[in-house]
């Protein structure tokens, strides 16, 4: 059983924002809400590094731990899903998600927070797959069709990749023993400055 | 910016009753002297990839984004966790413990001492104790605090039998209802309480009389009736109990209810421990002053309900109180 999950290679992610924006189009996410985004430390500095980041499909999800209506489930592939006919907009997943994933349309008084909105890896909801309901829910339903989250298919350099997690891990460990780093990819190592042939996978060069 | 972690206590609440077997066997072995120098065993985390830039983002660092949500910038909220280890492990076990325990010994209490009888025979005669206002106040907050109660004891405890009972459409109505419920009718238990505190406040200024009260144990138990004036010792304490533990849940509860003044997830997340905490303590006490007022005394829900209590129970209860009426009355 394949097991899904994201992983950004943030030695490639070069901060286009393409994955947002892919998201938001196909899923036709509610205005206001942003299902996915990409964050950029050091922001104009050296050692500038962009991560991209959404829901990241959580084993032990604390989202799930917390909900008080029990909305949430996983699915085979290890997605994590919820029934928004369910929700009561507490917020609780908010406070509990560790990267800010679970998105409300609105935060009045009296905890108006409308139905909450989040990653659905591109797999829909409970509602019948592909159906008007689940794609005006939770967006579309790509996994159902055979097809992988969009954010990732559509990620210019590859940074962003989405899969069965042990695929993900050997394209990503492939990239790291490829670039020869210590580290691995995550590093900013400002110690040991990398030669520049390092920085990326070239896919003209004969692997070694 | 990163920002402040929390005491981490990786440890569930039921650990409780272990930990205290192994400190009582400890201190056994130590008097025993058969205890050992322990080797402290640190388990040092072997930092994988363990870079700067890593680090600073697992401890919570921010970052530059285009997403307008609040907070977008940080990648990994890490106090999250941590909300949910307090809360999961010790909020709402402890305060299953808590509730259950209490309705266990009042109802054992009632078994074995039974209902606080009146002495003797009642005289007809009645003295008014609540004026109209104070009941309608009374009863006002004591149906918003149980509608608040069961309303959060059901988003706290419901998923974990309520769902199966009720099945997940049903379910999820009254869920909603429960939460509509709880942040609307919550500003209107704040207003409630706090009229409540200032109306009732001279009336429960603690003296010598109820010092010898709570000595005697209020009477509960036994024939001896300890004197005391409009409000004994013990109304005076659930008074104190209600006003300093309401404020708190009252306080906890808007910031919660008005996440439209944009508070982060850690204010919240704080917040929620300290109105779960507090509520649950708050809903405990709340069962003993049912109990007393209700099945635990006898004639004592007819002051509250029509503002007259007979002279007998008023000679019985609140001597001082009753002297003073009669005095007047001359």
């Amino acid at each position: 059983m394949a097991r899904m999950k994201f992983l950004c290679d943030s030695k490639r992610c070069i901060e286009c924002n393409g994955c947002v924006t892919a998201c938001k189009n196909e899923n036709e996410v509610e205005w206001g809400i942003q299902r996915r985004r990409v964050v950029t430390i050091n922001d104009g500095d050296p050692g500038e590094t962009s991560i991209s980041v959404a829901c990241m499909h959580c084993s032990d999800a604390p989202c799930m731990a917390v909900c008080p209506t029990d909305v949430f489930y996983q699915t085979e592939d290890g997605i994590v899903l919820h029934n928004k006919d369910g929700c009561i907009g507490c917020g609780y997943c908010l406070f509990a998600c560790p990267f800010g994933a679970p998105q409300f349309p609105s935060d009045a008084a009296f905890g108006e927070r409308g139905k909450m909105d989040k990653c659905t890896f591109c797999a829909g909801g409970p509602e019948e797959d592909n159906s008007p309901e689940e794609k005006a829910k939770y967006g579309s339903n790509r996994i159902a069709e055979g097809k992988l989250p969009l954010c990732a298919e559509m990620c210019s350099t590859k940074a962003l990749l989405a899969g069965d997690a042990s695929e993900v891990s050997d394209i990503f460990r492939e990239r790291v023993i490829y670039r020869g780093h210590n580290d691995g990819a995550w590093a900013q190592n400002q110690a040991e400055p990398q030669p520049e042939a390092d920085l990326a996978y070239d896919v003209t060069q004969p692997k070694v | 910016m990163i920002p402040n972690k929390w005491l981490t206590v990786k440890l569930p609440f039921h650990i409780m009753p272990f930990l205290s077997l192994m400190l009582v066997l400890l201190i056994t072995l130590s008097f025993s002297g058969l205890a050992q120098a322990a080797s402290p065993s640190e388990a040092k985390v072997a930092g994988f990839a363990s870079t700067a830039y890593w680090d600073a983002i697992s401890k919570g660092e921010s970052g530059r984004t285009q997403s307008q949500a609040n907070e977008a910038g940080q990648l990994i909220n890490v106090q999250g966790e941590e909300w949910r280890h307090w809360r999961n492990q010790w909020i709402t076990p402890a305060g299953a413990y808590a509730l259950g325990g209490t309705l266990a010994v009042l109802l054992i209490f009632y078994l074995l001492v039974g209902q606080n009888k009146l002495d003797s025979a009642r005289t007809g005669n009645t003295i008014e104790r609540w004026k109209r206002f104070d009941r309608a106040m009374h009863w006002t907050v004591a149906t918003l605090f149980i509608i608040l109660a069961i309303s959060g004891l059901s988003l706290l405890y419901g998923k974990f039998f309520l769902r199966d009972a009720l099945g997940a459409s049903l379910w999820g109505n009254y869920a909603t209802l429960c939460k509509l419920a709880h942040n609307y009718l919550g500003p209107l238990f704040v207003l409630g309480l706090l009229l409540m505190i200032v109306k009732w406040m001279k009336h429960n200024v603690f003296n010598r009389t109820d010092l010898t009260w709570f000595l005697q144990g209020g009477g509960m138990v036994g024939k001896a009736h300890p004197s005391a004036g409009y409000m004994n010792g013990g109304e005076k304490a659930w008074f104190w109990v209600l006003t300093l533990v309401g404020i708190v849940v009252c306080a906890s509860g808007l910031v919660m209810d008005f996440p439209n003044f944009g508070q982060y997830r850690e204010t919240m997340q704080l917040a929620n421990l300290i109105h779960g905490g507090a509520s649950l303590l708050l809903i405990a006490a709340s069962f003993g002053h049912i109990y007393i007022g209700t099945a635990g005394t006898e004639g004592a829900l007819e002051g509250m309900k029509t503002g007259y209590v007979d002279e007998t129970w008023a000679k019985q209860h609140h001597d001082q109180w009753y002297d003073e009426v009669k005095k007047s009355d001359r």
